[in-house]
């Protein structure tokens, strides 16, 4: 991977100046770079990430692991299905996966019952899906890489040969 | 009761008030610290745990575990094509420290000389003297601080014994290239001078690869080679480290550890076992972070007026205050109390470095970033009124 991405999938908010100081490039042509990036679609989009549970109230957003059982299609096997599911602002991430079911959905709400009423009445009652199954999250250790926990860190000494 | 006088004469006392100021202070930004600012990568230190789960805690053989020095063997054969053999020829040691006061001891005689150029880390002269040894110094700042054929040859008359050669360099950064290498080592094979190196930054080399000096065309049997894991795979507080060499040299070494140490801790070459398994992915990304810092903090200390050469190896910066005309401990102290900002003096690494500071990028880029932003507002406040 680019060098620049590897930079910025860390820190999104490094600037031209600083990513073309550190690859020793002109700020141009990093900010080139980037934009061409942008324009293709290798980078998506720009987000903080937040631990939800220090931000507001705990409690008050609940996720949920949803697996999904669906009948493929014809011609479009299972993405046409895939794409009415995925279309639900509810539903925050859609994979299709090997093994015993087919799609893994991560479902967002503001608590239990709106999860719920999300599954029986939007989600199960498609024409395709043959069934679901429900994990409700009730722990998060680590996120994208990024372990949400604060621990006491090892202190170097501060100056040493 | 009064201790022995050659160990009352170590270490210029300047430097150590100015270090325990640093450690006296809170909130300070250091950009003064000699060791990897990332943790050990997980695999390696379930390793070392899981190692104590299992019940391995027991002495290991003088040398080190022999699967130990079998990978260590293996590693160097297949990156470098150099072959020593795990039963006589390697040692493990308490870091490439040990290694290195080992092998003074087990070469020096009473008087014998050892060369030494400065800057340069600040055990080696010590180590020489308490070892009997008398320290000879090459002074490499008129060239760069590279040890140049022309330089070592004018030292030569003094008939020593060894020459300590330490690259990718603390303090400098400089390394050397293969066919600078084999010039030095031609003239150390033409006037019978051993080689000590101290390769312990081999793997943070930026701009080309690192050449061991024992590969070099009949070098492996002039040449005691010292490495470990410390800085590579971010393993300093393991303190696993291992040496190289001739089979009389590493027996006559052994020989001492077996007295001094008895052995390397057993979890910890557990761990080093499993980083030359797993941990070469972990080294080549925090290298290329390396490298980036290295960059943006070079581009930083030329754009602030303190020259500094791009350094090839390791992770400091070696930089020139002489636009200030202020002296290496006024500044640093200066910069301390006013910006709270912590860098090494360049004194720390011998006279012939005052001028200059060595400047530590095993930080997070946010801190390289912050500590050039006050290095600037203190040079600003320090320059003040002075002609330009």
């Amino acid at each position: 991977m680019d060098e620049i991405l590897e930079i910025l999938e860390k820190n999104g908010r490094a600037s031209f100046e600083d990513i073309a100081k550190m690859l020793k490039q002109n700020p141009e042509s990093v900010k080139e770079a980037v934009a061409k990036y942008e324009k293709d679609g290798v980078i998506l989009k720009y987000k903080a990430v937040i631990n939800k549970e220090l931000a507001k109230e705990p409690g008050t957003e609940v996720r949920a692991l949803i697996e999904v059982n669906i009948t493929p299609q014809k011609d479009v096997g299972f993405d046409r299905v895939a794409e009415r599911i995925y279309s639900f602002p509810e539903v925050a991430s859609c994979y299709l996966i090997s093994g015993t079911y087919d799609l893994l959905l991560i479902v967002e709400g503001k608590d239990l019952h709106a999860v719920s009423r999300f599954v029986s009445e939007k989600l199960a009652p498609l024409e395709n899906v043959k069934g679901t199954t429900t994990h409700f999250l009730l722990k998060k250790y680590k996120e994208d890489g990024v372990i949400l926990k604060h621990r006491e860190e090892n202190k170097r000494i501060a100056i040493s040969y | 009761m009064s201790v022995a006088k050659k160990v009352e004469n170590m270490q210029p006392s300047g430097i150590r008030a100015f270090f325990d100021l640093v450690l006296g202070m809170k909130d300070v930004i250091s950009l003064g610290v000699g060791e990897p600012d990332f943790v050990t990568p997980w695999q390696i230190r379930e390793a070392g745990i899981f190692s104590l789960e299992e019940g391995f805690t027991s002495y290991t053989s003088n040398k080190g575990l022999y699967k130990l020095r079998l990978a260590i063997t293996r590693h160097l054969k297949n990156r470098y094509g150099l072959e020593y053999c795990p039963e006589e020829e390697i040692l493990i040691t308490v870091g490439a420290s040990e290694g290195m006061d080992l092998a003074l001891r087990a070469l020096i005689n009473p008087g014998d000389k050892i060369l030494i150029p400065v800057p340069s880390y600040v055990s080696y002269g010590p180590l020489t003297e308490l070892a009997g040894g008398v320290p000879v110094y090459i002074d490499t700042t008129p060239c760069g601080f590279r040890l140049t054929p022309q330089l070592l040859e004018k030292y030569l008359g003094k008939n020593p014994k060894a020459l300590i050669l330490n690259y990718p360099s603390n303090p400098t950064g400089v390394s050397y290239t293969a066919k600078e290498l084999e010039e030095i080592n031609r003239i150390l094979l033409k006037h019978k001078v051993l080689c000590i190196t101290d390769e312990i930054y081999g793997d943070l080399t930026y701009d080309f690869e690192h050449t061991p000096f024992a590969t070099l065309k009949g070098a492996k049997d002039n040449t005691v080679y010292l490495d470990g894991f410390s800085k590579g795979y971010a393993m300093t507080g393991w303190r696993v480290g291992f040496a190289c060499g001739p089979r009389d040299i590493i027996a006559a070494m052994t020989k001492i550890h077996q007295y001094t140490i008895m052995c390397v801790p057993i979890t910890s070459q557990m761990a080093a076992c499993e980083a030359l398994q797993v941990g070469r992915k972990s080294v080549e990304e925090m290298k290329r972070e390396y490298r980036r810092r290295r960059e943006f903090v070079v581009a930083e200390l030329n754009r602030l007026g303190l020259d500094c050469h791009k350094p090839e190896g390791a992770f400091y910066a070696f930089s020139s205050i002489k636009s200030t005309a202020m002296k290496s401990l006024d500044f640093c102290e200066g910069l301390l109390k006013e910006e709270k900002v912590a860098v090494v003096p360049g004194t720390a690494f011998g006279e012939v470095a005052e001028g200059y500071l060595r400047i530590s990028y095993a930080a997070s880029m946010e801190n390289i970033k912050e500590a050039m932003t006050r290095m600037e507002t203190f040079l600003k406040n320090n320059r003040r009124g002075k002609a330009k």
